[in-house]
Formats: C-alpha cells, sequence, structure tokens
C-alpha cells in the first residue's frame, strides 16, 4: 500500500529533475530545506529523523539535492521526505513536504477495533512494519 | 501570382537539428558577455595578463557552447581556478566579476560568489568541520565559492589541525560536481605556492592559475583618481601634484598593498580635508570646497616627513 503524506503523494514518483524544480521553488520562496528520514511510516508520526543540517541561504537547488542523494545512499529502503520551512512571521512552518524515496514493498497498516463500555469501539491504525524493531523494517 | 514566391519557401529555418554551422557572434551578442569584459576593461586598471585570462576562458566557454549547438560533446570543462598575488592587486574584485562572466556564459547557473575564510570552513572540535564546509559548499552552489587566503586551511605545525578535513571535503566536491560550482582559491603567490606543493590533489584539480601583477605607479594613480571621482572628490593641481610624491614613496614603505593602500591614503586625505575646512569656521562652503582635496591634505602624511 503506497502511503500518501505530504505533498504530490497521489502522483507518481517525482523524477530527480522534478525535485529539483520543486525545491528551487521553494528556495525562489526564501523558504529553507530539511531533508528527514524514518522507517515509521504511521501518519500521526511527525518526528522524522532529520537528515544533516537543515539548510539556509541556498541559491541553487543542487545543494540539497546533494543531501537527498546522500541520505538515500545511507537509507535506501526507508522513507526520506524534503521539508520547506517558512520562516516568514505568521507562517513559521512548513510549507510544502513530499516523499522523494519510500521502500519497495510497503506493508501497510492493519486496522485493530478495541471493544470498550457498552458497544463502543475505538479504532486505530498500527504499520505492519513497524512490528519489526527499528532497522528491520524494510530489509 | 508569379511574381511573389510562396510564403512557404521564404519563412523556411534550417531546423535545430539539422545545423551544420553556428555564428560565433550571434552567441556572442545574445550572452551579453561582451558588456561585462568591456566592463572590466574599463573599470579595473592594468591587470593586462589577467584581463588576457578572463577574455580566453570566455572565448573558450563560447566556443564549447557553440560545440553543444552542432552536437559535440566534450563535457564541461573545469574551471577552478587558483588567484595569486599581492595584497591590493584586486583579486576580489575579479572573483566577482568572474562570477558574473561566468553566469553569463551560461556556466553558473545563480552567478552569485560566495566569499569565505578559513574560519568559515575548519570547525573548532572534532565532528565540526564537516557539515561546516558542506554548509558553504551548498550555499555557493550554482555560483563561485571564494576562498581567500586558502592557505590557512592547510597547517603543517599541527598534525590535527581540521583544515585537511575541509580541504579534503572540497577536493570531493569540486571533483564530484563540477557542473555545480567553481572554486577560486586566493593568497598571495610564495604562500600559494607552498600551499599547492603540499596539496598536490587540489593544485591538480585546478586548470586556470590567474597571477595579479603589482601595479606600476601611472597606474595607481588612475586608481587613485578613479577611487575619488567615484566618491565625489577630486585632486586640485597641488594635490595631484602631492599623490604623484606620495605613491613612489608609499610603495617603498614595507607592508605596501597597493590600491588598498591608495584606499587608505585617500580616506585619511578626505579626514584632514574634513579637518581643514572646519577650521574655517566662518566661512561659507560651496560645492567646490567640499569637493576638492588639497596638496595639504596629502602632504600632512607621514611619507612626507
Amino acid at each position: 500500500m503506497k502511503i500518501t503524506q505530504g505533498t504530490f503523494s497521489f502522483l507518481p514518483e517525482l523524477t530527480d529533475t522534478e525535485i529539483k524544480a520543486q525545491i528551487s521553488y521553494a528556495l525562489a520562496q526564501g523558504w529553507a530545506i530539511g531533508v528527514e528520514y524514518t522507517d515509521d511510516p504511521h501518519p500521526r508520526n511527525f518526528y522524522w529523523e532529520m537528515w544533516a543540517n537543515p539548510m539556509f541561504d541556498l541559491k541553487d537547488p543542487a545543494g540539497a539535492m546533494m543531501e537527498v542523494t546522500g541520505c538515500r545512499k545511507a537509507h535506501p529502503r526507508v522513507y526520506i521526505r524534503v521539508n520547506a520551512f517558512d520562516a516568514t512571521h505568521g507562517f513559521e512552518t512548513t510549507r510544502l513536504s513530499f516523499i522523494v524515496n519510500r521502500p519497495a514493498r510497503e506493508p501497510g497498516f492493519n486496522l485493530k477495533r478495541h471493544e470498550i463500555g457498552g458497544r463502543q469501539i475505538q479504532y486505530t491504525i498500527e504499520s505492519y512494519a513497524t512490528e519489526k524493531p527499528e532497522g528491520e523494517r524494510y530489509e | 501570382m508569379n511574381a511573389t514566391p510562396p510564403l512557404e519557401t521564404a519563412s523556411i529555418a534550417p531546423s535545430p537539428a539539422a545545423a551544420d554551422h553556428v555564428d560565433l557572434n550571434a552567441l556572442l551578442a545574445d550572452s551579453h558577455v561582451d558588456e561585462v569584459l568591456d566592463e572590466l576593461d574599463r573599470e579595473l586598471i592594468g591587470l593586462k595578463p589577467v584581463k588576457a585570462r578572463i577574455r580566453d576562458i570566455a572565448a573558450l566557454l563560447l566556443v564549447e557552447r557553440a560545440r553543444k549547438q552542432l552536437g559535440l560533446a566534450g563535457g564541461s570543462p573545469s574551471l577552478h581556478m587558483s588567484f595569486t598575488g599581492n595584497p591590493g592587486t584586486g583579486k576580489t574584485t575579479v572573483a566577482m566579476r568572474m562570477a558574473q562572466i561566468l553566469h553569463r556564459l551560461g556556466y553558473v547557473r545563480k552567478g552569485h560568489l560566495v566569499a569565505v575564510t578559513r574560519d568559515d570552513l575548519v570547525g573548532q572540535y572534532i565532528g565540526h568541520t564537516a557539515p561546516k564546509t558542506k554548509e558553504i559548499l551548498k550555499k555557493a552552489m550554482g555560483g563561485v565559492l571564494f576562498i581567500d587566503e586558502a592557505y590557512y586551511l592547510y597547517r603543517p605545525e599541527n598534525e590535527r589541525d581540521y583544515g585537511q578535513e575541509a580541504i579534503e571535503i572540497l577536493l570531493q566536491v569540486m571533483e564530484n560536481q563540477r557542473d555545480d560550482l567553481v572554486v577560486i582559491v586566493a593568497g598571495y603567490g610564495d604562500r600559494m605556492d607552498t600551499f599547492f606543493r603540499s596539496n598536490p590533489g587540489l593544485s591538480s584539480r585546478i586548470a586556470h592559475h590567474l597571477d595579479f601583477p603589482d601595479y606600476a605607479t601611472e597606474e595607481l594613480e588612475d586608481i587613485a583618481q578613479r577611487m575619488l571621482t567615484s566618491m565625489e572628490y577630486r585632486l586640485s593641481p597641488s594635490g595631484l601634484e602631492a599623490l604623484q610624491e606620495y605613491i613612489p614613496l608609499r610603495m617603498e614603505q614595507p607592508h605596501f598593498a597597493n590600491a588598498r593602500s591608495i584606499r587608505n591614503a585617500l580616506d585619511r586625505a578626505r579626514l584632514r580635508q574634513a579637518n581643514r575646512l572646519f577650521a574655517q569656521k566662518g566661512r561659507r562652503l560651496d560645492r567646490d570646497a567640499l569637493m576638492t582635496i588639497e596638496g595639504e591634505d596629502l602632504r600632512a602624511s607621514r611619507m612626507f616627513v
């Protein structure tokens, strides 16, 4: 099951040229670029690992692409995303975030039904990948 | 009907794929690099060998572009450079122009200049240097990275110095991402020579070594005039005379830094001019008085004592 998080996630995978173009756009808006990766695809997992330092004041996407490539090389089988952070007063948040790398096989999520008082049911989802310990999830 | 040729034949243009020749003049006009080169000629005095070399590089890049249009793949030439010369010979100024020229010729994508020294590249503790150097490199991508006094990166007397690490990262990027940035290392001639001798890897990756000659007396005089004009000052006849005497005297002094020394001398002359004008409080000052630097303003220098 292809996970759909962030921008462009319903489109086919972006090519490197397309990723570069998106980063160019973000830089033209004055946003800072960050590269993050994780092997926990839960949609509520906001805290991905940072790859290298966030990049401020870049003029050209080549620098950010260098980090994306570096991250892919080090973690070829996990999710990698590019974040563009807008520091303008009033925003101070991520304006653009898209996945640039994903595992070859994405096992999807298990929907758990938890019965509580009466006939009430609490629903929760759990990724099949996270059943295994960290580092072994997408071997 | 017969007199006018059919429109179709008149407007047929050769398709780009079928082109068998290129017009270098058109390419030149298209890139507007001429303007930058002329500006360089006009605004920078002297530096003949440097200007000639820059023209060579511009020609090479234009021809490379023409070759590309005809489908000749030569791989982009390596354009890392070293600027050597005494202080104040215009290395930084030329580096700035270089970024512009390379941008016009389409060799670098953005054409900005990132000027750094050792402090910006080398960290203070283990693990600090690599991210620091990489950050600078990433900022410089699409433009020109100018490393001033590059020999400070290499400190042979301290084997645990982190400068070596910075050099290694630099080399790697210079080699692998030649299309993304141009590195210019600069410094004083003799020290750069030792630096290159002890870092053959760096030396061999730098294709262009540009040597900046010292300025002659007349060139320094021209430079002084130009600096004054840009600051909206001018020399009185006695001021000019004093300047002509001052320059050779200053050139004899230790720590003579070419154009930079001249700039400092002029700054001091401005100071004295202000003082002189202030001393004549009663007088109403016109435009002329505010602009003119007199001989006495220059002659108060310690060179004349």
